[in-house]
């Protein structure tokens, strides 16, 4: 085969000739092209994951951003001296949620002005509790947990009474602060009222 | 058939499957572990197969929102031909599946599989059977009826007592401020997509584990296992004292895992699917949630922590128990394998399993829980209204109507939460029957308030008559002495 003067003939490189092309080690342009493409990736990765991982985290919102008044109806449904149920339609809802967007409450009228909304919710793990109006007791299905007519905890599993909402009355109207689940770490209230848990009252009974 | 060996020839020149394929399936096992003892593993495998199956065919027609789920899933037992058939394999699939996962662990665990050089196949095993439990409660979840919807309340619960981001965690997991649509889309998610495909990936590796370092020889005693030596006495037990696992070993294998599929369908047809039961609305608080049975013990074992305790119970106890089962292989990853030579192994075995049957067996009747309607239906037995006065007549009716009954048994009907009442009256006198009813204790509230004085005496004085009729009532020393100096007129007639 005839040749150009100015052009070599390429050979294959040989085992030792290849050993160094190929180790990392060696600044080769084939494994710096890779790492430039890696990092690439990896800023690529960097730049989506961040939108993603706010919306994985988008139900997280700032404490009382799941709370707003809602309306139990008119005073007059709840007599003094009597605990009833009342039910209600949570406002921070999907039209998928179908009848989980609604929500049941204990109102106790203590008397003409006085008023305890208690959640439904067992403080202890979240079942709802049942008034009895012959003993004056609430009771929870679930695991044992009783609790007096003012909320405070009876006796079984449960540390803490009843959560409570903010309530008012405006004009003839029960208002409740919720919307929100409660548990141990959301109480339904942001009062500082802590009724009687199983060590005794709290320091701010009031 | 010429066509057949044709068609094969072409998959297999562009597959290449086949030498694997033989690799895997012909590769010499030692002898005598073609034993049923070794089933488990690939009759978990076939049931994972069998969900995956039954649960695209369910997903066909079920709707993951929380207004329908419901509705969809009545429309699978109701109107589509053996819908109800297809529910019932599923379920009981998961229900076998969760089984079938714990015996092979605990034949792992006693057989000494776990150890060298089987570690990584034990941990990742641990984080299958974390994988299984978590699709036993994601698909408990996509039954969305009452048991579900509270049942995730406890778990959303449970998860708000996380310190210091239990609120987050408590959103995270609700998708939003309640159970609702968001919460089912999320548990849906995770039960057919993140959680199945995690657990293919893990099976993957761990069979793969199983294949390259060879199923677990039979433990025998006086045979430890020893880093330096294992390997070679392995390879030499398995290649000139073995046989090749197709069809040696596999056709027990293929035969348990019929005989398990057989038995899903047989408890299939004959218990049938599993509810849906109440339609999940929070405002039905006439409910008495339950989960299915692999969670009974959780049930029970929440009930029975005391308040003080059980924060710091519930959120460090799995922990440590996955942290053991984890470190299990390093910490006693050499020595013997045969459970003769185990009495430990085999203590924490038997402990673990009978704890678990007692809490389960516990969880199927509840007894912690107050039976709610027990004040209106059960009767007072006739035998303790006879030969009383009006006085502790009205205390038996002041017994039902506040609510005593539910907690409290007479002749084995009523409430198990307090001790049963037909002999209170031998111990208890009528004093500490007094201060029991006013001031409650121990599990029992006080109902000072809410009895009449009137309704006290009544209440007590007919408590005070509840004693087999041989057997005198408890009475207190003082009042026997002042008897002897006053005999009372109407005791007598009550003896």
């Amino acid at each position: 085969m005839t040749q150009t003067p100015d052009q070599t003939p390429t050979q294959p490189p040989t085992p030792g000739e290849q050993a160094s092309h190929d180790d990392p080690r060696a600044v080769s342009r084939r494994w710096m092209f890779l790492k430039i493409g890696v990092l690439i990736n990896a800023a690529v990765a960097v730049a989506v994951a961040t939108p993603v991982v706010r919306y994985l985290l988008g139900p997280v919102k700032r404490k009382g951003a799941y709370h707003s008044w809602i309306s139990l109806g008119s005073i007059d449904q709840f007599p003094a001296g009597e605990t009833r149920l009342a039910t209600y339609e949570n406002p921070f809802t999907d039209p998928w949620d179908g009848e989980t967007a609604n929500t049941a409450c204990w109102v106790r009228r203590v008397d003409a002005t006085n008023f305890q909304v208690f959640a439904i919710n067992c403080a202890h793990l979240g079942c709802p509790v049942r008034w009895f109006p012959q003993s004056g007791l609430f009771m929870c299905p679930c695991h044992g947990g009783v609790y007096y007519s003012d909320g405070s905890r009876a006796s079984g599993p449960p540390e803490r009474g009843l959560f409570e909402y903010q309530h008012k009355v405006a004009g003839n109207v029960l208002k409740i602060f919720a919307g929100q689940t409660p548990t141990l770490s959301n109480e339904a209230s942001n009062s500082l009222r802590v009724l009687n848990n199983y060590k005794g009252s709290g320091p701010c009974t009031g | 058939m010429h066509w057949v060996k044709q068609i094969y020839n072409w998959l297999e020149l562009r597959l290449q499957l086949q030498a694997p394929v033989e690799d895997a399936a012909l590769h010499p096992v030692p002898r005598n572990t073609a034993s049923w003892w070794y089933v488990f593993g690939s009759a978990a495998f076939t049931l994972l197969l069998l969900q995956i199956a039954t649960g695209i065919l369910l997903a066909i027609v079920y709707v993951p929102s929380a207004a329908h789920a419901w509705d969809s899933l009545n429309t699978l037992n109701h109107d589509l031909p053996l819908g109800w058939f297809l529910r019932a394999m599923h379920g009981w699939g998961s229900n076998f599946m969760v089984a079938v996962v714990l015996i092979h662990m605990a034949q792992v665990f006693l057989f000494g599989a776990y150890k060298f050089p089987r570690e990584l196949t034990w941990i990742v095993g641990v984080f299958l059977l974390l994988m299984t439990l978590g699709m036993a409660f994601t698909g408990e979840v996509m039954r969305f009826d009452q048991d579900a919807y509270w049942g995730l309340g406890i778990g959303v619960s449970i998860v708000g007592r996380v310190p210091l981001i239990g609120g987050p965690l408590v959103n995270l997991m609700m998708g939003g401020p309640i159970i609702g649509g968001a919460t089912l889309s999320r548990f849906f998610a995770l039960h057919v997509f993140v959680i199945p495909g995690t657990l293919l990936v893990l099976v993957a590796v761990h069979v793969w584990m199983v294949l390259k370092l060879g199923i677990n020889d039979w433990p025998m005693p006086g045979r430890p296992v020893r880093r330096s030596t294992y390997l070679a006495e392995y390879h030499k037990l398995s290649h000139e004292h073995g046989f090749p696992f197709v069809p040696g070993a596999f056709w027990k294998d293929l035969i348990f895992s019929g005989a398990v599929l057989a038995a899903v369908a047989v408890c299939a047809l004959v218990f049938g699917p599993y509810g849906p039961n109440g339609q999940p609305d929070p405002t039905i608080i006439q409910t008495n949630p339950k989960p299915d049975f692999f969670f009974l013990w959780i049930y029970a074992i929440l009930a029975y922590l005391p308040p003080e305790l059980e924060t710091a119970f519930i959120l460090i106890v799995p922990i440590l128990g996955i942290a053991v089962l984890l470190a299990l292989p390093f910490y006693a990853g050499e020595g013997e394998k045969s459970w003769h030579r185990r009495p430990v192994a085999v203590l924490v075995l038997v402990t673990v399993a009978v704890s678990f049957g007692v809490f389960t067996h516990l969880g199927t009747f509840t007894p912690w829980s107050p039976i709610m309607d027990a004040w209106t239906s059960d009767t007072v037995p006739s035998k303790f209204l006879q030969d009383r006065t009006p006085l502790e007549r009205q205390g038996a009716i002041v017994f039902q109507e506040k609510q005593c009954r539910n907690c409290h048994a007479l002749e084995k009907v009523g409430g198990l939460r307090g001790p049963a009442l037909d002999d209170v009256a031998t111990r208890l006198t009528e004093d500490q029957l007094y201060r029991q009813v006013l001031q409650g204790g121990g599990n029992m509230p006080a109902y000072g308030k809410n009895l009449s004085p009137p309704e006290t005496t009544a209440l007590v004085r007919f408590l005070t008559t509840l004693h087999p009729s041989g057997q005198q009532r408890a009475t207190d020393a003082s009042s026997a002495t002042a008897a002897e100096v006053t005999p009372p007129a109407t005791d007598a007639a009550k003896q």
